[in-house]
């Protein structure tokens, strides 16, 4: 009894505090766009009823999480793996197709997404990998398997169509950047996504005289080096023909084959242009038909926008109580808070994260063990990628992309693994002086 | 570990942190900065809903009801929530349709409003249908009934007097009356509906909704704070008697004419046919248009309000107007009298009377009650010879304002539109006839009732007013109270008594007895009840129509006009029967048999026979047809030749505005240019 006392005392009540008040924030927000003044308030049909029925279930689990011990997750972290990824392969032939996606897995009238829940099998697994004194990440082989144990549940889960939770899955990059990755890696994937971005904008042969002109600049720059350095010379010409190459043909390549149509569309509105011809697919009906996926945007920030500073208050949100934003539950469960709340609410709930994010990152360093900081800094690294991503899509500042805002977006499947997600954190904090292997 | 250790944390921080300020920059600029978001929102989210309220009803004079709202039920549709397992026989045998028509009927509601929203899908369902629908409707998801309100007659009678509603035009809504009204809104397009629209109308309500992405009403925005409130129309109590009206209409059923009643000490309408009339229930629904046009053609006018918009000579009803005003000028006194001995020859033309005993006109009492032709023409003169006023000018010019007094050849005023002003004669209309060379022997026929005057039923019956309240009227109106207050502003031009003759009781009284003995022994003895003293006055009223081509004498006008009880007048009343002969044979009897009516209630088995007479009766005249198509000619002609008229001056305007502008072309161009 004495030690249940002593366990629940050292549990971190600051993230518990912060938790709370997101999930009850969450709650609140599903509640106002489906609410409508006179009806019943508890009606099990509501997905806020279903909601708060979950958020039980969720403590209910994180409580037998803290009542287990610690050394079980570093245990059995690469069984869960494994089972998940046996999950994963599972749903890729007997998934549920919901909305185009074919992620879900159906148990009667249960259904869960079993990559949602992989992300806290794939955290502990790259945490038990990267913490394992055999694991020295300073070598390429190593890299390499930290990588993949990231990678494969993506590759299935684009292979279930879900690409936006696929996504998720790279934010493990950050992880293995805290762990040694080299700064290079950061950086050059900066610098291609920038270059990405700047071939859908500018004219491609624009583009190529602007790169051939910045390598000539470059080389008359250090001309002295190059004279002498053989290595040199190649990094230069290597550089420059791959960003070549990368420019005119890996993104027009990828635009027109690879990518689907919504996502060629998506990334199109957040730039704020239109699909060009030879990205369409069907060029004569998409183009009467227009971009789909600028409703959904300008409808979220037409509610965003319309808060002003304080927001229209509780229940007044005329955009979101009336569905005129699309997923306004789920995926854009931030334009009732934007519509309600205003800039001041926004700012608030953005704080929010921000405090919740930063103090996981205090408690990963302040743990005795590699597998506790490395898992914190996981739960860290997906809940940014989350509320990045989330709210910046609502915003127009990133493509739109189906993934949830983490403890606010309706939906079992994502509040119960964030919650699960959170409390091992907690379980692990408890025991943070104890050594876990 | 501290963090200086190991900088890469610091750079993850920063990112996040980083990350976070974007955002809020995003934020600040969405929803504090830009501005268009609001508009935005407000113009999807909010839907303006007008509401209208009930229009009043119109109640006679003893509260029934005479035009009211009848609450009708559209059964509406919201073809998406229709269940696809309905059973759509069940259905059909309740509604007594078809499924073939059921298909049809559910796929033009989803065409028209859309699959998510309401759409009718029966417009007005009959009673058996609805207590059907009613009994089954939890089985039909996606089916309801709407509640609806349609203008409604109860009785098919004062059709032209009540009026009818109808969508306000585009033309009328560029003007500034219709200020308030939009495209589709009801507004009265005739008779009292027109007159008192602004009451009965009531003032619509405004609410605002919020809308959701079907757009579909939901809740008040708000809370409804915005909105306001829809008030209802007043109800208009009428003067009108509901009963005595379709008594009277019965009684002129198959005639041309009117009859107008008024009650002397109010001015309130008692009651008023035009005949012949119409169903005003056709005039309203889906029919309207069909049924109006057909109206609109009958050669026997039934649109055209004959009491107030008719005008007619008066004939030997002018006569107590003619005494009264001599008597008031002072041309003459009551016991004046002239010899007439069948006719009056004084002005070298000989205009008949239909007495030739002599002492028949021996004073004005006796003039009155054998209505004598010689006596009143002569009266009429010297009226007009006045030694006060001069010469003959001057005294038409004073017989013209007295009768202009009387409510003659201007509208009285009545609260119903359209009112005709009928005919009045002055100098300038004689100097113009004449060239200025006339005397009062040229136009003494005026003194009998005919010749240049021309009154409406209404000015004649508002001319008895005057007569039997001894020298004062009020407007004739129908309303008396506007939503039971009798004192509102728009009844306040009615409650005011107008005074037009200074002549004492006592001389009434000659007048009076001289129209009562019209009843008890001259030529009007039909009209004679026991028990109640009329006064009355008879008229046969010559005139000519034209009839393919040429001038025809008509059948006489029949015209009677009378007040009772003389001593506390409760009715006056004048009837005009078209082409129907003396005044005493048609007119007559309808006078007295509405003042019975009204007065007692009922009428007396002794005079059932009349009744039968009247309702027998068709005296429509056989050249109406004829009249009417070349009227229609002449006004068709007339028209063609007013657009030609106006399209050379159009060009003629247009070729001016074209040389003005060339002389200024070469004024200040192309001089200019040559230097």
């Amino acid at each position: 009894m004495s030690q249940n006392k002593s366990l629940f005392s050292r549990v971190d009540s600051v993230t518990l505090m912060l938790y709370i008040a997101l999930v009850v924030v969450g709650l609140l927000a599903v509640f106002s766009v489906e609410y409508h003044a006179g009806e019943a308030i508890f009606m099990s049909s509501k997905n806020y009823t279903k909601q708060t029925q979950w958020l039980g279930i969720s403590l209910f689990v994180g409580l037998i999480i803290l009542f287990t011990d610690s050394k079980f997750f570093s245990s059995f972290a690469f069984l869960s793996y494994t089972l998940g990824l046996l999950l994963l392969i599972v749903t890729i032939f007997a998934g549920v197709d919901i909305k185009g996606s074919h992620s879900w897995l159906g148990i009667g009238s249960i259904r869960f997404q079993p990559g949602e829940v992989c992300k806290i099998f794939t955290s502990l697994a790259l945490a038990k990998f990267l913490s394992s004194p055999d694991t020295n990440f300073m070598t390429l082989r190593h890299r390499l398997i930290g990588a993949s144990i990231a990678l494969v549940p993506a590759l299935m889960i684009i292979l279930q169509k879900e690409t936006g939770l696929a996504l998720v899955y790279f934010s493990f990059f950050l992880v293995m950047y805290r762990e040694g990755l080299p700064n290079i890696i950061l950086i050059v994937t900066s610098l291609l996504v920038v270059l990405a971005l700047t071939s859908l904008l500018v004219d491609r042969t624009v583009l190529f005289i602007a790169i051939t002109l910045l390598a000539a600049g470059g080389a008359y720059l250090i001309r002295r080096e190059l004279k002498r350095n053989m290595t040199m010379r190649i990094v230069l010409i290597g550089t420059w023909g791959f960003c070549i190459l990368f420019s005119q043909v890996l993104v027009p390549v990828m635009f027109k084959h690879i990518l689907q149509k919504h996502q060629v569309e998506r990334i199109y509105s957040t730039l704020g242009k239109e699909v060009p011809q030879e990205y369409m697919k069907d060029p004569q009906r998409d183009e009467k038909k227009g971009n789909v996926s600028d409703y959904n945007v300008m409808q979220s920030k037409i509610a965003i926008g319309s808060g002003g500073f304080w927001g229209k208050g509780f229940l007044n949100g005329t955009s979101t109580k009336n569905e005129f934003v699309p997923e306004q539950h789920t995926d854009f469960i931030f334009c009732a808070i934007g519509e309600q709340f205003g800039f001041f609410g926004s700012l608030i709930l953005i704080g929010l994260y921000l405090m919740l994010m930063l103090r996981i990152l205090y408690i990963a360093e302040r743990q005795r063990s590699a597998f506790s900081r490395i898992y914190g800094y996981c739960v860290a690294a997906i809940l940014f990628f989350h509320f990045a991503i989330n709210i910046s899509m609502t915003i127009g500042l990133a493509p739109v992309i189906g993934i949830t805002l983490p403890f606010l977006s309706y939906g079992g499947s994502s509040l119960l693994s964030f919650s699960i997600l959170m409390f091992i954190l907690l379980r692990l904090d408890i025991d943070r002086q104890v050594m876990i292997r | 570990m501290s963090t200086a250790a190991n900088p890469r944390q610091i750079v993850i921080r920063l990112i996040f942190i980083s990350m976070a300020v974007v955002m809020l920059l995003r934020l600040f600029f969405l929803q504090i900065i830009e501005s268009k978001y609001k508009v935005m929102a407000n113009d999807i989210a909010i839907f303006r809903k007008v509401v209208y309220p009930p229009r009043g009803a119109i109640l006679d004079r003893k509260m029934r009801p005479m035009l009211y709202n009848e609450r009708v039920y559209d059964l509406m549709v919201t073809p998406s929530d229709v269940s696809k397992s309905m059973d759509t026989v069940a259905f059909c045998n309740a509604l007594g349709i078809d499924v073939p028509a059921f298909i049809k009927l559910v796929n033009r509601a989803t065409v028209k409003t859309g699959p998510r929203r309401k759409g009718v899908f029966i417009e007005q369902l009959s009673q058996e249908q609805s207590a059907r629908f009613q009994e089954n409707m939890y089985n039909f998801p996606g089916f309801e009934m709407a509640e609806r309100f349609i203008r409604t007659y109860p009785k098919p009678i004062a059709a032209l007097m009540l009026g009818y509603i109808g969508e306000v035009s585009p033309d009328m809504l560029k003007k500034e009356r219709y200020a308030s009204y939009q495209q589709g809104d009801y507004t009265g397009l005739n008779g009292l509906e027109r007159s008192y629209e602004d009451v009965l109308r009531g003032q619509r309500g405004v609410h605002f909704l919020e809308r959701d992405k079907f757009n579909r009403p939901r809740d008040p925005y708000k809370g409804g704070i915005l909105d306001t409130p829809e008030i209802a129309g007043k109800n208009l109590e009428l003067y009108l008697d509901a009963e005595l009206q379709e008594y009277a209409e019965k009684l002129m059923q198959n005639k041309l004419g009117s009859v107008v009643a008024i009650d002397p000490q109010t001015g309130g309408i008692l009651t008023m046919v035009s005949a012949p009339s119409y169903d005003p229930n056709l005039l309203k629904g889906a029919e309207k248009t069909r049924n109006y046009s057909k109206l609109y053609k009958d050669a026997t006018h039934p649109l055209l309000n004959r009491a107030t918009q008719a005008t007619y000579q008066p004939g030997s009803t002018m006569k107590p107007m003619t005494g009264l005003i001599a008597l008031d000028v002072g041309a003459i006194t009551p016991s004046f009298g002239y010899p007439c001995r069948g006719g009056y020859y004084a002005c070298s033309k000989r205009i008949g009377c239909t007495h030739t005993d002599a002492g028949h006109a021996a004073n004005l009492r006796l003039a009155l009650a054998h209505s004598c032709n010689s006596y009143f023409v002569h009266v009429f003169r010297m009226t007009v010879d006045s030694k006060k006023f001069g010469d003959v000018k001057k005294g038409v010019q004073k017989w013209h304002e007295y009768c202009s007094n009387f409510g003659f050849g201007h509208p009285t005023g009545v609260d119903i539109p359209f009112e005709g002003k009928g005919q009045l004669p002055d100098s300038n209309t004689y100097n113009k006839m004449y060239n200025g060379a006339w005397n009062s022997c040229t136009m003494l026929y005026v003194g009998m009732g005919q010749g240049e005057i021309a009154l409406t039923p209404l000015q004649i019956t508002n001319a008895m007013c005057i007569i039997a309240n001894k020298g004062y009227y009020y407007t004739p109106h129908f309303v008396k109270k506007i939503g039971n207050n009798p004192k509102d502003d728009l009844l306040k031009p009615y409650l005011e008594k107008h005074v037009v003759l200074h002549i004492p009781d006592t001389t009434f009284n000659i007048i009076h007895q001289g129209m009562q003995d019209v009843v008890d022994h001259g030529t009007g003895t039909v009209a004679k009840l026991e028990g109640i003293n009329i006064c009355a006055k008879t008229g046969t009223v010559e005139n000519k129509a034209v009839v393919n081509g040429e001038a025809m004498k008509m059948k006489d006008h029949s015209v009677f006009v009378a007040f009772a009880p003389r001593e506390n007048p409760k009715i006056a009343i004048a009837v005009v029967v078209e082409n129907a002969g003396f005044g005493a044979s048609w007119a007559g009897p309808i006078a007295s048999l509405i003042i019975e009516k009204y007065l007692r209630d009922s009428v007396s088995s002794k005079r059932k026979y009349l009744e039968e007479k009247m309702y027998g009766a068709n005296l429509i005249n056989r050249y109406t047809a004829e009249i009417d198509s070349a009227q229609r000619r002449r006004d068709e002609a007339r028209r063609i030749r007013l657009t030609e008229q106006k399209k050379l001056n159009d060009s003629l305007a247009y070729d001016k505005k074209r040389l003005q502008a060339e002389r200024f072309f070469r004024k200040y161009y192309f001089n200019n240019s040559k230097k």
